[in-house]
């Protein structure tokens, strides 16, 4: 798997940050960290936290204005994660191991 | 079965398994030894079968791949259509060359259009069907 596509998923695989943070932020637009926040059931550290890791797979966008911070959704770097071939590369190589494993069970 | 686009690409996936051809091909057509490894079935080695393979439905997919056999060559070559609900239409091949110490098995995925990027382009669910998708398939990686 490319690591692009790599580093998306381990952003994108918890269901906090993918719910809470980034599904909202893609419905809202522009958030605040304290909007965020609101309603996402974790404290403001731990939003911050999570919004690190999405900036750092470049799915959110920051803009700081005055002493606030806004966040963004950027949908399009999920680019990565669209393509067929890469998921079903992944698949398959997958597959390969359990038949693999398979093999090693049956009788000749 | 129509042929791919000449601008198609492949997913190509090829190992050398310490088994003989036949002991993969018989993993390869049985029901119940397929479903062990990839999913379950209801495959039938013959021309024309239709089939399918099913998995728990995820948001956006029903689980569900509709296939039908287009080549049968005992212990060499087995080809069939792979298409699932969301415009994903391909063709799975798998190919058993008998080599020193085993089988090379090689399996292409073929027929992927350049509309299967295109995906989550606009679709305002699009971007989370595949990351669900991607989500069970890494799932199971790890678990492996």
């Amino acid at each position: 798997m490319p690591a692009a596509a790599d580093t998306l998923f381990t952003a994108l695989a918890d269901p906090t940050r993918r719910r809470a943070i980034f599904e909202r932020l893609s419905r809202a637009g522009e958030l605040t960290v304290r909007v965020l926040t609101d309603h996402s059931g974790v404290s403001q550290p731990a939003v911050s936290k999570h919004l690190g890791v999405l900036k750092q797979a470049g799915l959110v966008h920051d803009r700081r204005d005055g002493r606030q911070t806004h966040y963004s959704a950027r949908p399009q770097a999920l680019k990565p994660l669209g393509d067929w071939m890469t998921l079903y590369g992944a698949f398959w190589r997958d597959r390969f191991d359990r038949l693999e494993d398979l093999l090693d069970r049956m009788d000749q | 079965m129509t042929e791919p686009a000449a601008d198609a690409r492949s997913v190509v996936v090829e190992r050398v398994m310490p088994h003989p051809p036949e002991k993969i091909w018989r993993a390869l057509t049985q029901t119940a030894l397929l479903e062990d490894w990839l999913m379950k079935n209801d495959f039938q080695p013959t021309i024309g079968a239709r089939f399918t393979f099913r998995t728990q439905p995820m948001p956006h997919w029903n689980g569900v791949v509709d296939c039908e056999v287009l080549a049968v060559e005992p212990h060499q070559r087995l080809s069939y259509s792979w298409n699932a609900a969301g415009g994903l239409q391909t063709t799975v091949t798998w190919t058993l060359v008998p080599v020193e110490g085993g089988t090379r098995l090689r399996m292409e995925q073929s027929g992927f259009g350049p509309q299967d990027d295109n995906n989550y382009k606009g679709a305002a669910y699009g971007w989370q069907r595949n990351v669900d998708a991607l989500e069970k398939v890494l799932a199971r990686l790890a678990s492996a």
